[in-house]
């Protein structure tokens, strides 16, 4: 079988290491993300989800244990190289959306392509506008990136998240700043890519109703991972 | 998005045309540096080279002289000195000591572009009862005329001079009432006197230069200095008069004649050209450290206003050095928007200046204009100074971590 897209050994993150106010965020963490699963990462505030999330997405190198993304444990790897499969392998939605307001929409899909490519293309465009058909919103396609709806905005971030057609997907809070409405077409549309190319996800989110529409539900509490399973499963809202 | 130019162009561009009214302002900025340096050098070099022209006009950049005369004391053996008062001589009227050869050897001279033999010294021109004191100046007309354009200032008559030929200046002819075709009689200390026929009037632009200027042949003024065959002075220009000096120094320790350069002779003046550049060269500098901080504190402002955007596009893949080149480019890009618009401001101030720097009869005080030289030098000093300015907060950029940019 094919290497995990996620493995994680033991994973220790602290910051302000060796001085005074040391302090460990997550206490060795393990987990394995197969290729396909669509998890949901939940936990009270402060619990280190969002820590684990930079050290997945590698941006942030952990203070102990091994990170593995589509096999290549990353401890080997110098800072280009993780620039490099970061760029292949993972694509980041945030809660906000922060998308290049200089550019338009389809722009902004070409993006990732475009720093790696360097030079813009005719197949770069039309991978693009092929993404933002996915997403509904091929008639904005060329409206500036300020200048379209809260919604609409985070739908073309996640058609820019998968624009490399990366093995993992990690969404921070992807609908925490949409209204209900908004919320549900942004976690269709995830899921659909989740569906149609087999891309992973990871998305940390608070709310309990996204949680248990995910496959698998992984609740981080203090630094350690207190439940993992499948929706049916999980706990109550903390 | 063109397709010819890399992400860093698109981003840089994008970023500028983003925050226009920003970068309105500070191209301005730097349009009215560029615009002040560009019309000061203009007016200077303009201001430098008529006087140049002026100072030019009726002398030569290097002038060749046998060396001084002076007294050698007697002395017994043992060093024991006869005289206990040396008296300087007077300095006679001699010929450069071979001065042909001098003349050939310099003719070969890299640097030097034309060489003439004068046979100078001080007569008298006397017409009827009226006697004027003069130099006498002798030349071989077609290399003198390469040194200083007589042709040009010819007034009145020809300038081609024969033995019995003499050519004036202006005021000389209305000192003396002449005019063409009239003769004068030159006569010299040692007593030798000629009748000569004025063939040409003169303007040197100098009343002083125009009283006292009498040009006639070399041979001509042998005889009647009593210079048979020898020649006082030979006159030298070359490539450019500001490196005169040093030609003059390698021409003296090659030749063993004396060589006064114009340099030497004008030191004053010299002195006064190079602290005028120097006082330029130092506005400049200073004109061009506000230009770059004004570029610096804006792109500085860019890079935190853009540093959400910053990390996310590092988080994308995008390297540190396209961030870094990002901003350079910025910076670069507002340089030489600066630079064009800047040299568009000086041509207008120029034109403003020109309709009111004239004389009273209307004519420019003196020639300025700006060179494609200055305008290119301009351009890449001020796009220089573009990406100078730009190399602090482009390493800000690149040095940003993704994870701050976006968390902070």
């Amino acid at each position: 079988m094919a290497d995990p897209v996620l493995r994680l050994a033991g994973i220790r993150k602290a910051y302000n290491v060796g001085t005074p106010i040391e302090t460990e965020v997550l206490h060795g963490i393990d987990l394995t993300l197969a290729r396909g699963e669509f998890c949901a990462l939940i936990g009270p505030s402060g619990s280190g989800k969002s820590t684990l999330l930079n050290v997945i997405g590698l941006l942030d190198r952990p203070t102990g244990g091994q990170v593995h993304i589509e096999g290549h444990d990353i401890a080997a790897l110098d800072d280009a190289a993780i620039t490099d499969l970061r760029s292949r392998s993972i694509g980041f939605v945030f809660q906000y959306h922060y998308l290049i307001s200089a550019f338009t929409a389809v722009e902004n899909v070409m993006m990732p392509l475009l720093v790696r490519r360097g030079f813009p293309d005719a197949a770069m465009r039309h991978t693009a506008e092929t993404l933002l058909d996915r997403v509904g919103l091929s008639p904005w396609k060329d409206n500036m990136a300020s200048a379209m709806s809260g919604g609409q905005q985070q739908r073309v971030a996640i058609a820019r998240a998968l624009a490399m057609n990366p093995a993992l997907v990690l969404a921070d809070e992807p609908t925490g700043n949409l209204d209900t409405k908004s919320a549900d077409a942004a976690f269709a549309l995830m899921r659909k890519a989740n569906q149609d190319s087999g891309t992973t996800f990871l998305i940390v989110t608070h709310n309990m109703d996204l949680a248990r529409r995910c496959d698998r539900i992984i609740e981080v509490v203090d630094g350690r991972i207190t439940a993992d399973g499948p929706p049916h499963a999980a706990p109550m809202p903390v | 998005m063109n397709r010819l130019l890399p992400f860093e162009w698109i981003a840089a561009v994008r970023f500028l045309r983003e925050g226009l009214a920003q970068t309105a302002l500070i191209v301005t900025g730097v349009a009215v540096g560029v615009a002040v340096i560009v019309f000061m050098s203009a007016l200077l070099a303009g201001l430098q080279a008529d006087f140049l022209r002026r100072m030019f006009s009726s002398q030569a950049h290097i002038v060749l002289l046998p060396p001084d005369e002076v007294a050698r004391p007697l002395r017994q053996e043992a060093g024991a000195a006869v005289l206990a008062t040396v008296i300087r001589p007077s300095q006679r009227l001699r010929s450069i000591d071979q001065w042909q050869g001098a003349r050939d050897q310099l003719r070969r001279w890299p640097a030097v572009t034309a060489v003439s033999a004068m046979a100078s010294g001080a007569a008298f021109a006397v017409r009827g009862d009226v006697s004027k004191a003069i130099t006498l100046m002798g030349v071989e007309p077609e290399d003198f005329y390469r040194v200083v354009a007589i042709p040009d200032k010819i007034v009145a008559g020809s300038p081609r001079l024969g033995v019995e030929d003499v050519l004036i200046g202006t005021q000389l002819a209305i000192d003396l009432g002449i005019a063409l075709g009239d003769k004068i009689r030159i006569s010299t200390a040692i007593g030798a006197t000629q009748t000569l026929t004025v063939v040409g009037i003169f303007d040197l632009g100098n009343k002083g230069a125009n009283q006292r200027t009498v040009l006639v042949t070399l041979r001509t003024a042998q005889a009647l200095l009593g210079l048979v065959g020898g020649a006082t002075s030979i006159d030298v220009t070359v490539t450019d008069p500001y490196a005169a000096e040093d030609v003059a120094q390698a021409i003296a320790a090659a030749t063993g004649v004396r060589a006064d350069s114009w340099i030497r002779t004008n030191a004053d003046f010299f002195s006064f050209v190079n602290s005028q550049n120097l006082s330029n060269a130092a506005i400049r500098l200073f004109v061009a450290i506000s230009v770059a901080f004004g570029i610096a504190s804006v792109l500085v402002v860019s890079v935190v206003q853009k540093s959400k955007e910053i990390g996310i596009l590092r988080a994308m893949g995008a390297s540190r050095g396209q961030i870094l080149r990002v901003f350079l480019i910025q910076g670069g890009i507002v340089g030489f928007l600066g630079s064009l618009l800047g040299s568009s401001l000086a041509g207008i101030i120029l034109a403003f200046w020109r309709s009111f720097a004239r004389r009273a009869d209307g004519t420019l005080l003196f020639p300025v204009s700006i060179g494609t030289q200055l305008l290119l030098l301009a351009a890449l000093l001020a796009t220089a100074t573009g990406l100078l300015a730009a190399i602090l907060p482009a390493l800000r950029a690149a040095r940003l971590d993704p994870v701050v940019a976006i968390r902070g």
